[in-house]
């Protein structure tokens, strides 16, 4: 393993990527997720629709496909963006369908006689959403919400393929650099392990929280 | 109680399902008979050597590329591997005794090191560039190929002339090649983007992401030939690739044997035929052979220290 402590830095430079990568993307993964959440149980049918059409194209669609779609495909009408705006707007539109699916669960786990008394007293539906049953709602699916930005770690490691310079990407790279890949690879998995595993314990933490207390 | 069963059944036929794949399909491959004649007269091998064990088994398993034109691709309609790599795994081979059963199997540039060390193959004859870093893991006969390192533009750029021009340009080669180890030699203010395939880089060439492709002109030949017309060729090659094939570490004595046949072959005449068939159909010349290096020591290891880029 010597060949992965000399290449620490290397690691060290592909972990700040991925880790930017998975900030930024679900930021914006919880973004679309919340609105199209919205859109799916609100009460004008072609919203209903666009949310449902949005869910289910993008989240039956391999990531690599998305990829490279979006990369080289794009600039063949026009619209070209870099790399790793490619690789936050890729990862973020396609976790934030599987974000809207756990809203829209964690919405349909709010009693019903919450919204209804919120109506009676006077609310929109926009009111009763953003006050009174969103709140409720994301804290019941915090525990999913976490698996998600666990995925998306993972998942980030697919922005290697149009050359997103971060884990999956320096590992491949070294791997060839060393003739090791072996080791390389496990020092991979280490370096993984050391951003998932904090991870599950702040969402462990965070849904201790928030929990609803009843 | 039926829909019990009904559960078990589809966890069962699930189950199943996956135990297939991790079986089926770990490593690709298909067979080949030798179809070139003995070129040696068949020695007895001594007990115990690769040669004999190979013999004995009847049938060897041979890395190559399956995506490689001219050197190693998968035909989709027949399954058979075409290439020169391919033709000089069957002329060694042949010369270990003609019956002997061909298994190609694919290696890609992540995995070649590992399929040798773990016995998954026994040679590798995949564009295979020999340096000191995979001698420290396995050991090369060869050369049989000396390519050289060119450098790929659209039809109608005239700005890049030479190496020296891709300092501060944008650059594309792929990964799991030494080509970025020796743009940036040449080239250090190169900005290097890596993907995994060559024709990403000509697609990312296409778009304008980067003005350059760089790596063995006998790759960008391939690409060239099938770009009609857009990329041409800046014929200004800066580093020689000596191909070799890949044997485990420390067999002296198959490494010996295949540089033997090598030297044969390059006097006989059947190396060049069997480029001819193969590279010269991309319109790549005949070159001259090369000289087989039959280095007995182990260079010291470069420092494992990959430069940061």
């Amino acid at each position: 393993m010597d060949v992965v402590v000399d290449n620490v830095d290397v690691f060290a430079l592909g972990m700040r990527t991925t880790v930017s990568l998975t900030l930024l993307s679900f930021a914006v993964a919880f973004v679309i997720g919340t609105v199209v959440a919205a859109c799916r149980v609100s009460p004008i049918p072609p919203l209903r629709f666009v949310g449902a059409l949005y869910v289910e194209s993008v989240r039956n669609t391999p990531l690599t496909v998305l990829f490279v779609l979006f990369f080289f495909g794009l600039t063949k009408v026009g619209i070209k963006y870099g790399a790793f705006t490619t690789a936050i707007i890729v990862l973020g539109g396609y976790t934030g369908a599987f974000v809207a699916e756990t809203v829209r669960a964690g919405i349909n786990a709010v009693g019903r006689g919450q919204s209804e008394a919120a109506r009676s007293l006077g609310l929109t539906f926009g009111q009763v959403l953003r006050i009174v049953v969103l709140p409720q709602a994301l804290r019941t699916v915090v525990a999913p919400l976490g698996g998600l930005f666990i995925a998306l770690i993972k998942n980030s490691s697919i922005a290697s393929i149009i050359a997103v310079e971060e884990l999956v990407f320096r590992t491949d790279d070294l791997g060839n650099d060393t003739a090791q890949v072996i080791p390389i690879y496990l020092g991979a998995a280490l370096a993984y392990l050391a951003l998932t595993i904090p991870a599950g314990f702040a969402i462990g933490l965070l849904e201790r929280r928030v929990a609803i207390k009843r | 109680m039926i829909k019990h069963t009904r559960q078990k059944g589809i966890a069962l036929a699930i189950s199943l399902a996956f135990m297939t794949v991790a079986c089926g399909d770990d490593t690709s491959s298909t067979t080949a008979t030798t179809d070139k004649g003995s070129t040696t007269t068949q020695a007895a091998f001594e007990a115990g050597s690769t040669m004999a064990r190979i013999k004995e088994a009847g049938t060897i398993n041979v890395g190559v590329k399956f995506d490689q034109p001219g050197f190693g691709l998968k035909n989709p309609t027949t399954g058979e591997v075409e290439g020169f790599d391919v033709e000089m795994a069957k002329l060694i081979v042949a010369a270990i005794d003609p019956d002997v059963e061909i298994k190609f199997v694919e290696a890609v540039s992540k995995n070649r090191e590992p399929f040798l060390q773990d016995g998954t193959v026994d040679m590798v004859v995949a564009t295979f560039t020999i340096n000191d870093t995979r001698k420290q893991v396995i050991d090369f006969a060869g050369p049989y190929f000396v390519a050289q390192q060119d450098i790929m533009v659209k039809a109608d750029d005239d700005s890049i002339t030479s190496v020296d021009d891709l300092n501060g340009a944008k650059v594309c080669t792929v990964k799991g090649s030494t080509s970025e180890t020796n743009l940036l030699a040449k080239a250090p203010s190169a900005e290097v983007t890596l993907f995994d395939t060559y024709s990403q880089c000509a697609e990312a060439m296409t778009d304008d992401r980067v003005v350059a492709v760089t790596t063995d002109n006998t790759i960008l030949a391939g690409l060239v030939d099938t770009s009609d017309g857009a990329f041409k060729l800046v014929e200004a090659p800066f580093s020689d690739e000596p191909y070799g094939i890949g044997v485990k570490k420390d067999d002296d004595a198959f490494r010996d044997f295949i540089n033997d046949l090598l030297e044969e072959t390059f006097d006989n005449g059947d190396w060049a035929s069997a480029f001819e068939s193969t590279l010269g159909q991309i319109g790549l010349k005949t070159p001259e052979s090369p000289t087989v290096d039959r280095y007995t020591e182990t260079p010291p290891a470069p420092p494992t220290t990959a430069a940061a880029n």
